[in-house]
């Protein structure tokens, strides 16, 4: 009946309006920022030209500036060596404490496990003014070290409550079944439920890295000369000389540096879903 | 059995509630501290001074105007924030080719590293190669070079820090509203439409308040995220101009960081507190009536 | 209350596939209580809800009260349907969700009251209306689903499986209720089980289905009795009918009808019953069949004692069956104990006996049959 299928044809151009809307208003930076990077300075600098397009033939220009003339290869890796470090230690304490209080420590454990989640909710421009001072104390001022120190503090209880929820969804039989077998509780849980978990724990180190990649305020006020700095601290913060912005190696650095992250967080995403819905929704 | 349990757990998690304590804890504790006192970067002493520096700020007008932007930012990213990703959500729902992709280009500005879409969007929002000016300009908006400063100017400074945040927060509320829609059964919405309700009653009456505990979870941590974020208005306008743009953390980064002074920096980030004790009641609400269901 | 005719009804999910329904033909009569029975995978599911109207058909027609609904939306249709898992609307009360349809077909405020107070009492949810369905126990919210759907006097009612999610021993006393709950608004109903003890306790008549094809309609004691082929003959019943399968034909007989040969014997003596059942627990006397019986020597292999009956699964010796599995259901009253290992005298009543045609299965009038 031409009725309905009209209605039809009207919902579908609707759907299709609002995401075509959506994806342009969310997405358009990237792709501002993918032609800016090929852009020529004079055709970037330019009013008149359409920003959208390649006026002039595109160049590597700002590419080679960005990786021979900055200091952003070494801010990579300083980003990286402190992501590992950060991802090690976070799995150290976090794996063992979310397996207890997944499994071992009753009401106690749901008590310990809200309060672990509030303290989520303190915070970093809270705490960066003591926490400068503290870090300055211990003689970390300006190293990457600082960061290694505090940087847990927001990955450690945000990697609980994501392993909490995928301890509990193992079976208890199956540790009972190793114990039976002779193993301590202890052991079951290194030999056995940490091989089982290699999926949820892969999810953390990749939250955990990207946490670590997107953190800005503790590491502008612990760390002060540009070769010891974060990625996304430099970035904005250094790639400038004197008032002069160099946009397009800005640009091309953070499209650089965003679209591994994005294509991480897309793949677990749905992991990062249930990990800040299962405290507030069953 | 039980007693090795127990202390089997508690070894097994005082590590992570130490480290927790030594690292939030203590440095939360040493805030509260600093608020009372006149601390300063660089000067040895260190004197009670009892609640001198609260009265200090609340006195000054940078304090005012970041203490009412905080609030207003907030508010208002809530609120466009929540709109725009039930409609989002709505439109995600249903599998269409090429779903997956969408997924992945609407999340970028989240994904993205806060500080780095901050400094895209300086650009984009840039006085004079603005291209937003640029499209306005094309459409004739705008006389060219007449367009407004986006960052220059203060009541639009502020709807652009106020835009930055809702292009951060739309992906990830959206993200979460989706996993609330998927969640409700299939059987409801097509026992509503057997009883006879159309797509906006369904919507409104059915799938929306079904949907409220996940609401409220994204509202929620948008808050969290809206209302102690320094970085977008650091990179953007560094609280400018003449403070309309000025927050609680980023004022607090000003005074206590760049201006040497811990204790006016340490009292302003503490007005922060209220409000987050606000939101973990709500949270714990929320979690206890999810228990007793 | 309306009839509902299904015409040719197909619906294929993946093109190039076998459908879901085949070219479905059934129409109920007024005020009946039809059951949709089969397997799961056998469509009824799929058929009911192109009833409702939330499928479309690849092809056929549907027609409600004579009209036909293909085009018109579920609201449209003038139906009620209870979904297996209620599908009440968590955040409403009881009074709001036995209300909700009423606000969506715009009926008068002031009739809400009236209406919903009605559809209550008629299931006995007066006392429930201010709850939420999450305090509600299976059987009360079934309950809540039926008045639900009441509320609005639909021409017909849809149910879909409803009684699957609620334990054995509920199940039958809300099967019950269900029943009289029928017998007091005559709407016509459809019913979709897979259990076919409930659809033979509760329809009118049953349509067996299978793969999406219609085996048979009719009531349950001619889907019983008269199964139409041998897919129709094993699913009902339980155990199944005993088939035992020769070149020409396949010979089919009920294990309730399989039993000790002395009890089968209009002729037998009184002595030789006595001798297998107390007096006081004298079998019916229609088992003394009036016609001839099939001796069948049966070696018991195993058997299960259920309380009124047992079940004794064994082979057939002698006869070209023989080394056959079949089974028997002896009622409790006989007092031999079955032990394993050992053959019995047991006989089938001729008149019992039923054929199907070895290739299509189809059942075809009794013929001779060779036991050698």
């Amino acid at each position: 009946m031409a009725g309905r299928d009209q209605q039809r044809l009207w919902a579908r151009a609707l759907h299709f309006t609002v995401l075509a809307v959506f994806v342009v208003l969310l997405a358009f930076p990237f792709y501002w920022m993918l032609v800016a990077t090929f852009k020529q300075n004079i055709d970037l600098y330019n009013v008149e030209n359409n920003p959208f397009i390649f006026n002039l033939r595109p160049t590597l220009d700002h590419l080679k500036l960005l990786f021979f003339e900055t200091g952003y290869v070494r801010w990579l890796a300083n980003t990286a060596l402190v992501g590992v470090l950060v991802v090690f230690i976070t799995l150290i304490l976090a794996l063992p404490a979310a397996y207890a209080l997944a499994r071992l420590t009753g009401r106690w454990g749901q008590r310990i496990g809200i309060a672990i989640f509030l303290t989520y909710l303190v915070p970093p421009t809270l705490l960066f003014i003591p926490l400068s001072r503290v870090v300055a104390l211990l003689g970390l001022q300006d190293t990457i070290w600082s960061l290694v120190l505090v940087y847990p503090s927001f990955t450690v209880p945000f990697s609980i409550w994501l392993l909490m929820g995928f301890f509990k969804s193992i079976p208890r039989e199956l540790e009972d079944a190793a114990m039976v077998d002779g193993l301590t509780h202890f052991e079951a849980f290194y030999k056995l439920v940490v091989p089982i978990s290699v999926s949820g724990i892969l999810t953390v180190v990749i939250f955990t890295f990207t946490l670590v990649t997107q953190e800005f305020v503790y590491a502008l006020t612990f760390i002060s000369p540009e070769s010891q700095q974060m990625v996304g601290v430099g970035i904005p913060i250094f790639l400038v000389r004197g008032d002069v912005y160099f946009w397009g190696s800005l640009m091309a650095a953070c499209l650089i540096t965003s679209l591994p992250i994005a294509l991480l967080y897309n793949t677990f995403l749905d992991r990062f879903i249930a990990g800040f819905t299962v405290g507030a929704i069953k | 059995m039980a007693v090795e349990n127990r202390r089997l757990g508690a070894a097994m998690f005082s590590p992570a509630i130490a480290y927790i304590v030594l690292l939030i804890g203590a440095p939360f504790a040493l805030a509260v501290m600093y608020a009372f006192s006149d601390a300063r970067i660089g000067s040895p002493g260190f004197h009670f001074v009892g609640i001198e520096n609260f009265r200090s700020i609340l006195q000054s007008p940078s304090f005012q105007a970041a203490l009412r932007n905080s609030v207003v930012f907030t508010v208002c990213a809530q609120i466009i924030v929540i709109v725009c990703s039930t409609i989002l959500s709505i439109a995600l729902e249903k599998p269409f080719r090429g779903r997956r992709f969408v997924r992945f280009l609407i999340l970028l500005p989240w994904v993205a590293p806060i500080s780095l879409g901050a400094i895209g969007w300086k650009w984009i929002l840039d006085s004079i190669y603005s291209v937003i000016t640029w499209v306005l300009v094309w459409a004739h908006v705008f006389k060219p070079y007449s367009a407004p400063m986006w960052l220059g100017e203060p009541h639009l400074a502020m709807a652009s820090v106020i835009l930055v945040h809702c292009w951060r927060l739309i992906p990830f509320s959206t993200v979460i509203m989706l996993a609330g829609l998927t969640a409700i059964p299939k059987d409801i919405p097509e026992a509503a439409a057997i009883d006879g309700a159309g797509f906006w009653r369904t919507l409104f009456q059915i799938n929306i308040p079904m949907m409220a505990p996940i609401i409220s979870v994204a509202v929620l941590f948008g808050t969290i995220f809206t209302f102690t974020d320094m970085t977008v208005v650091y990179i953007l306008t560094a609280g400018g101009p003449f403070d309309s743009t000025q927050t609680l953390p980023s004022l607090a980064f000003a005074m206590g960081i760049q201006g040497s002074d811990l204790a006016a920096g340490a009292a302003t980030s503490l007005f922060l507190v209220p409000v987050l004790i606000l939101i973990a009641y709500f949270m714990l609400r929320a979690a206890h009536r999810a228990e007793v269901a | 209350m309306a009839v509902v005719e299904a015409r040719n009804l197909t619906k294929v999910f993946k093109q190039g596939e076998l459908g879901a329904v085949n070219n479905v033909n059934l129409e109920t009569r007024e005020g009946e209580f039809l059951v949709l029975l089969g397997p799961s995978g056998s469509g009824k599911t799929t058929l009911l809800r192109m009833i409702a109207g939330l499928e479309t058909p690849t092809s056929g027609e549907i027609r409600i009260g004579g009209d036909v609904v293909n085009q018109l939306t579920p609201r449209e249709r003038g139906i009620a349907m209870v979904f297996q898992s209620y599908a009440l609307y968590p955040h409403l009360s009881v009074y709001n969700n036995i209300a909700f349809p009423l606000k969506a077909q715009k009926v008068p405020k002031d009739q809400h009251k009236k209406k919903v107070e009605w559809a209550a009492g008629l299931l006995g949810i007066e006392k429930l209306l201010q709850r939420k369905p999450r305090e509600l126990s299976g059987g009360e919210r079934q309950r809540v689903a039926l008045a639900r759907a009441i509320v609005r006097e639909p021409r017909v009612f849809l149910l879909d499986e409803p009684l699957s999610n609620l334990d054995a021993k509920l199940r039958a006393s809300a099967r019950e209720e269900l029943e009289e709950f029928h017998d007091r608004i005559k709407t016509t109903t459809i019913y979709v089980t897979h259990d076919q003890v409930e659809a033979m306790a509760l329809g009118d008549r049953v349509v067996v289905l299978h793969q999406g094809v219609v085996r048979q309609i009719g009531t349950p004691r001619e889907v019983y009795d008269e199964p139409a082929d041998t897919f129709v003959a094993t699913f009902l019943g339980s155990p199944p009918m005993n088939l035992l399968e020769a070149e020409e034909m396949i010979v089919g007989f009920r294990p309730e009808r399989f039993l000790p040969a002395g009890l089968i014997a209009p002729w037998a003596p009184l002595g030789e019953i006595a001798k297998t059942l107390q007096p006081e627990n004298l079998l019916p006397v229609d088992l003394q069949s009036s016609g001839n019986r099939v001796p069948l020597r049966f070696r018991v292999q195993h058997s299960e004692f259920l309380g009124a009956e047992r079940i004794l699964y064994g082979i057939l010796e002698g006869t070209r069956f023989r080394d056959k599995p079949v089974c028997a259901r002896v009622s409790s009253s006989v007092l031999e104990n079955y032990t394993a290992d050992t053959t019995y005298d047991f006989a089938v009543p001729e008149h019992e006996l039923q054929f199907f045609d070895a290739k299509t299965g189809k059942r075809i009038p009794p013929r001779p049959v060779s036991w050698q």
